[in-house]
């Protein structure tokens, strides 16, 4: 009997890039394969390429032993594929019944939509699966595991038979993992084929029914979770042994940098994003600030920053108060800061890497006299600065659009590391770069903290603040639950403060 | 959510409390300015209606100008002091309604000794909304597509003159209306084919629609219709259907159901649209695409061809309002006639948050401050014509700086959408 | 592949064009002046060629000859042509002058000394500079409201109000000598002008409405303004709709004698554009304007007041807009009538597309225009043409160049990394 899914040979060229080559891949009918591989592998173009979203340039793709052609999600879903983003596909002010049903509507005559049938049987999905949902909540105002589970509905609408699920845990908490690994079983159960996305070591080993690892657009290794460590996965996934460990001497608190107290901070939709949080960082030392993305640490930094308004509380640096005073002034007195989105917040893409490395200095001496630019001091500094920090790029005066990931990120590190700071706030510093990049970010940052910078670390990856860390708040809900010093956290105790679970981490710790 | 208060919030409610009670103290002082002055003299408001030759009778409405300015007077002040003392909830509506009754006391202040035809002047309020809610309708077709379309002015400019020719040249009015709406498409389809295939930025692109149009029609008059005067005479303009048997109701009769046939269908559109949007399989793809084009796109959506129709209907409403403007309304084709229609038409879109309902309002705030300047220039009280002219441009601004804020736009408007 | 390295990996769409300003310009060189040039210069190319369609069809004697196209098909042609020939004969003589006619007054000149020929000869060329001089202004108005992100088609408005300030002190205050007297008026032409953009400015800043419909708002309201101002306060003794004659105090000093009526309006205008160029890309300020024109959240992150740059660029687009209405008035009318601007506004939009937002770019396409205005009157007279078909074919320019692909596969071309035009998100 042909396997349910076959794909062989596929390969797709993006300008510059040879993002899948020569991939092939099987897939059994009730089975859990895991798809692995470091940001850039090439996983999500293969998946996308499966859902129709991209054509590949050469391939074949096989369902039941059949050749099918593949041209848009329509025929994906016609053959039974459905897949879960990794960002959700969901439209904010339509309810979850209008999402669900887009695209298959249920009507009346063919014209008119007909909610009610839809709703009935997104009531019975959500039961046999034990998906539960409110049919006519709106999406925006759902928490983000349950807008996943809405996705899986939505897939799971249209009747499809192969699941690919693209990173689904990226953005639950450990406790919601258990929960989607749970569905993923039953679904499994009730004879689903299942497509796992993830570049999460543990949890692969702990789901799949076998691994499939991808590296630079080939197929790096298959093997199955009994036959595999983390170890073995990771420099499989890497080409080379990864010791993701940073050099860190213990280090030396001098005096208090930043100091916040009760603050409060609204989000964009005016609810309370961030309530009553105090907590101080000191000089050389690193405050890790975990969570689970959207409990309110956007806003916190946002608040810190001076790019968002504060309700009430008051931020203070090196003991001057700075409670909403503006941006620039925060600036000046002495933060760094590392935007969470490096493409919206931290950089001009059109403008030169030049220009980009003095955005927020331009106007001080010795870049400025009066009102003029200095060019040639701007040029020559950024010329010295992308040597220094290993900015992989032709020319300083190409725009920094063209850059890859890892550099752009790169450029900002130059820019906010090579003013005289005494804070630095970085949000996701490493989000979406490669194995080398990260290390080198990780080791500038742990550079600063030895110089006697006061650094403050938001990242939703618990390896990466469990690295950097010296102390660690878990921000649940807008509130930061507890402030643990890094030797006393573990990955379980993080886990159940990043649920909301007080008393459990306790215990967990001790 | 229940929150404790800090005192820096609170003083800032109070500040916000203080200045619209402020505000709205000053408009009653202004009212009471109207009312000084103004002893025993009596405002005639006529409500019957002579049209056609049929005339509609109703009392007339016979206010004493001081009595009524003064308590229109203590009716705002009161309402100033209960905001500076105490503070309304919802303190923008408190604004709207001292507006409205300060516009209304202008109305009997500038009638003091004269009469002035409120049905008049109603019914011209709902023709001059018209266009502008026919332009706010085009305006939602595309934008709820995720295409702002800035152009409408120029679609309206063709539209009316497209019209105005094909009337005139089959006699027919109604092959002029198909014209102008097909005349709308042919201008919609360029901006479909500009910012939905060449990705184009939308506003250049309508910019660019404008300027084609008035240099295309101000060409043609210049070049044929000024030759051939005969081509700019569509007859007398689409004449008012009365519907029987409600017609004739006082009031009411005159100005919503004796109209031309194209307001008829501007309102039967705006039903429709509400219906389209918000009931049926297209609307909900044409929303989603709107808000989240990708989305759409991974459910089989075809983004691009619900954006062209969505487009290409835009144009032809918009169409359709310019043949109204000039065969049903000014009987040919003048330069400049459209006269910014089509913005205000965008402005009301914004007003109505992008609804259709929401969208007829705004238009007819606008129909009636234009009618309103008309008629007040018309009593002659002294203040100069052009300056009451301003008056509708002026409440566009002051309608979009109060409302933006709360409009929630599509989430994808304006964005052109890139297939991966 | 994961979405965030795709991203990076191709230009980011919103990458404006040559953005000569970084310190890169240096490298650019003829060759990329050149590439730049190019679909703007194919673009003018072919919308004079549908220009020439339009002209063609709608001239009765042309179709009269093609509906007869099967009998006598050499006739069509030739009937066509003549009249394409005349109409674009007359447009290049009446924006150039007529070059035997330039020959014979400079020889004429030469052997008697006569000048009066020789100026009546370069009448035309001075007239067309002076048709480009507001072009300049307002189209460098629009194009630094580009750079900001703000898009001011509020120009008509600022300029008429810009006139209507300088107007007014050009002919209200008397007795004061020209060095205090000229600079007065242009500086009140600067002033109305800016208040007139900043106010769209604020309340996009302060509200979040949208800059298109308010300045066209504003725009109406200063026509209504005018009107009130010409019948009433600012009305002439005798109660026509037009100001009193300005003192020659504040006159704009002409070139020449009449009849070239060049003035030094021009010579202040390239100066205007020399200095938006050091002060877009040589001045701190100028690079907080490009900063939140192409990333505003990245400018608010590093410290930039947005909500000032905006008020900032809309007052000074304002300014410059405000300017060419003073122009006109100091330099030309020396008087404001009702029909005081016709159609700058819009026009300036399409200089500034045309010229990608570069002042050196806006001048150019300010000097295109003044020729092709220009010359439309010559081609009006001559030809028969309507001067409108000037309009048809600036509107045809604004489409192909905001959508480049288009003259692209009309020729041939090979898509280099092209720019995209200011990519703006919709209304708030």
């Amino acid at each position: 009997m042909p396997p349910l899914l076959e794909l062989r040979g596929i390969t797709k060229r993006f300008p510059g890039v040879l993002a899948n080559d020569h991939i092939d891949l099987t897939l059994n009918q009730g089975e859990i394969l895991a798809l692995l591989g470091e940001n850039g592998a090439g996983k999500t173009t293969l998946m996308n390429i499966l859902y129709g979203l991209y054509t590949p340039d050469e391939g074949d793709i096989l369902i039941n032993g059949e050749k099918v052609e593949i041209h848009s999600p329509d025929d994906a879903i016609e053959l039974g594929i459905g897949m879960v983003h990794q960002h959700f596909m969901l439209i904010p002010v339509f309810t979850v019944t209008e999402n669900v049903m887009l695209g298959v509507e249920s009507t009346k005559g063919g014209i008119f939509l007909d909610r009610k049938a839809a709703r009935e049987r997104i009531v019975e999905i959500s039961s046999q699966h034990s998906l539960q949902v409110d049919p006519d909540a709106r999406v925006e105002d759902l928490p983000v595991g349950v807008q996943q589970r809405v996705e899986i509905i939505k897939v799971l609408y249209r009747q499809a038979n192969i699941l690919i699920l693209d990173e689904p845990t990226a953005v639950l908490t450990p406790q919601e993992v258990v929960e989607l690994i749970k569905v993923i079983r039953s679904l499994v159960a009730q004879g689903k084929s299942i497509i796992f996305i993830s570049h999460k070591l543990n949890e692969v080993l702990e789901l799949a029914d076998r691994i499939m690892v991808l590296r630079d657009g080939r197929v790096a290794g298959a093997t199955t979770p009994d036959q595999a460590t983390e170890a073995s996965l990771a420099s499989m996934m890497v080409g080379r042994e990864v010791i993701l460990t940073v050099d860190k001497p213990p280090a030396q608190p001098g005096e208090v940098v930043l100091d916040v107290q009760n603050l409060k901070v609204l989000d964009d939709r005016k609810l309370v994003a961030v309530k009553d949080v105090s907590f101080q960082v000191r000089a050389g030392e690193v405050l890790g600030v975990a969570g689970v993305q959207g409990n309110g640490q956007t806003e916190l930094v946002e608040a810190l920053t001076g790019l968002r308004h504060v309700e009430s509380g008051k931020v203070s640096i090196l003991d001057r108060d700075l409670t909403n005073a503006m941006p620039r002034v925060i600036l000046e007195a002495g933060t760094a800061h590392v935007p969470e989105d490096r493409q919206l917040d931290g950089l001009v893409l059109p403008f030169s890497i030049a220009e980009n490395m003095v955005l927020n200095t331009y106007y001080q001496p010795p870049f400025a006299k009066g009102v003029r630019l200095q060019h040639e001091l701007i040029t020559s500094t950024a010329e010295q600065r992308v040597e220094q920090f290993d900015v992989r790029t032709p020319s300083i005066f190409i725009p920094a659009s063209s850059l890859s990931g890892g550099n752009q990120q790169k450029v900002i590190v130059a820019r906010e590391f090579s003013r005289p700071i005494k804070l630095l706030i970085a949000s996701q510093p490493t989000r979406g770069l490669d194995v080398g990049s990260i290390e080198y970010i990780h080791n500038l940052i742990i550079q600063k903290r030895n110089e006697g910078c006061a650094a403050l670390l938001v990242s939703p990856e618990l390896d990466e603040i469990m690295t950097l860390s010296d102390r660690i708040a878990v921000m649940y809900s807008g509130k930061i639950l507890a402030i643990l010093p890094a030797e006393e956290a573990t990955l379980e105790g993080l886990g159940l403060l990043m649920a909301g679970i007080q008393e459990g981490a306790t215990q967990a710790a001790s | 959510m229940v929150e404790e208060l800090t005192l820096a919030q609170k003083q800032q409610l109070n500040r916000r409390r203080w200045i619209i009670g402020a505000i709205v103290l000053f408009m009653a002082a202004l009212i009471l300015q109207f009312g000084l002055g103004s002893g025993g003299s009596k405002s005639t408001f006529v409500l019957s209606s002579q049209r056609t030759g049929v005339n509609i009778p109703a009392p007339d409405l016979v206010l004493p100008t001081d009595v009524t300015l003064y308590s229109m007077a203590a009716l705002v002040g009161l309402a100033g002091v209960w905001q500076t003392l105490r503070g309304f909830k919802r303190d923008t509506v408190v604004i709207l309604v001292s507006v409205s009754v300060l516009t209304a006391a202008f109305l009997v202040w500038a009638t003091e000794d004269k009469s002035l035809n409120l049905t008049g002047m109603l019914v011209s309020s709902v023709v001059r909304a018209t266009p502008i809610a026919m332009a706010a309708l085009a305006g939602i077709y595309s934008e709820r597509s995720g295409v702002v379309n800035i152009g409408i002015e120029g679609m309206m400019t063709m539209g009316a003159f497209m019209a105005v020719v094909f009337a005139s040249i089959t006699g027919n009015l109604w092959v002029g209306v198909i014209a102008g709406v097909l005349a709308g498409m042919v201008m919609g389809w360029l901006h479909g084919v500009l910012s939905i295939k060449y990705k184009v930025n939308q506003i250049v692109s309508g910019t660019g629609i404008i300027i084609l149009a008035l240099g295309i029609t101000s060409y043609l008059q210049r070049a044929v219709l000024n030759l051939n005067p005969e081509l700019n005479q569509p007859g007398p303009v689409i004449s008012a259907v009365a519907i029987p048997g409600v017609w004739r109701i006082p009031v009411l009769g005159p100005v919503l159901f004796n109209q031309s046939p194209l307001i008829y269908l501007m309102i039967v559109l705006l039903v429709v649209t509400h219906v389209l949007l918000y009931y049926t399989r297209w609307g909900l793809r044409v929303r989603s695409v709107g808000e989240h084009p990708k989305a759409a796109d991974t459910l089989g959506i075809n983004v691009f061809r619900l954006r062209y129709i969505s487009v290409l209907l835009s144009g032809a409403i918009a169409g359709l309002g310019g043949a109204y403007m000039s065969i049903g309304a000014a009987g040919r084709f003048n330069e400049g006639m459209v006269a910014g229609k089509g913005f205000l038409g965008l402005a009301a879109m914004i007003f109505g948050n992008w609804n259709p309902g929401g969208a007829f309002f705004g238009s007819l705030i606008f129909g009636f401050f234009d009618s309103w300047q008309e008629k007040i220039s018309i009593l002659q009280v002294g203040i100069p014509v052009d300056l009451l002219g301003m008056a509708p441009y002026i409440a566009t601004m002051i309608v979009l700086a109060g409302f933006i804020g709360r409009a929630r736009m599509p989430a994808a408007d304006g964005t052109p959408y890139e297939k991966e | 592949m994961s979405q965030e390295d795709k991203t990076t990996q191709q230009p980011a769409p919103q990458a404006k064009a040559p953005e000569k300003p970084s310190p890169a310009g240096k490298s650019a060189g003829l060759k990329g002046v050149l590439s730049a040039a190019l679909i703007p210069t194919l673009s003018v190319f072919t919308a004079l060629v549908i220009g020439a369609i339009i002209i063609s069809a709608s001239s009765p004697d042309v179709l009269a000859a093609w509906r007869n196209f099967f009998q006598d098909p050499l006739n069509a042609l030739s009937v066509t042509w003549k009249l394409v020939h005349d109409a674009y004969l007359a447009l290049f003589q009446g924006a150039f002058g007529n070059p035997s006619q330039i020959a014979a007054a400079f020889t004429q000149w030469r052997e008697t000394g006569d000048t009066r020929p020789l100026l009546e000869a370069w009448r035309y060329f001075s007239e067309s500079l002076v048709i480009a001089t507001p072009y300049i202004f307002a189209g460098l108005a629009v194009a630094l409201g580009f750079r900001g992100n703000m898009f001011n088609i509020g120009a008509e408005g600022q300029l008429f109000v810009g006139g209507l300030a300088s107007a007014y002190v050009g002919y209200a205050i008397k007795g004061l000598p020209a060095y205090i007297h000229l600079p007065l008026a242009l500086l009140a032409g600067i002033l109305a002008g800016a208040i007139w953009g900043a106010i769209p400015g604020l309340l996009k800043a302060r509200t979040g409405a949208h800059e298109v419909i308010n300045t066209i708002m504003m725009n109406y309201i200063s026509y209504r303004l005018t009107d009130y101002l010409l019948t009433g306060p600012m009305a002439r003794p005798d109660k026509l709709p037009i100001t009193p004659e300005i003192q020659p105090s504040a006159y704009l000093p002409s070139l020449f004698e009449r009849p070239m009526r060049l003035h030094w309006g021009f010579f202040l205008a390239l100066a205007m554009a020399a200095f938006l160029y050091w002060f877009l890309f040589k001045t701190t300020r100028g690079m907080e304007i490009r900063m939140v024109g192409l990333n505003p959240n990245a400018a608010r992150t590093a410290g930039v007041r947005i909500s000032f740059i905006m008020v900032l660029t809309m007052a000074l687009s304002g300014g410059l807009a405000g300017l060419a209405g003073a122009n006109q008035i100091l330099g030309v009318d020396h008087r404001l009538a009702r029909a005081f601007s016709s159609g700058y506004g819009f026009d300036s939009i399409a200089l500034a597309l045309l010229g990608k937002s570069h002042p050196v770019g806006v001048v150019l396409a300010s000097l295109l225009f003044g020729f092709l205005r220009g010359g439309a009157a010559r081609m009006q007279s001559v030809a028969g043409v309507p001067v409108e078909i000037i309009r048809i074919i600036q509107g045809m320019v604004i489409v192909f160049v905001a959508a480049p692909a288009i003259i692209r596969s009309l020729y041939r071309l090979k898509a280099v990394r092209e720019e995209e035009a200011v990519l703006q998100r919709g209304w708030s």
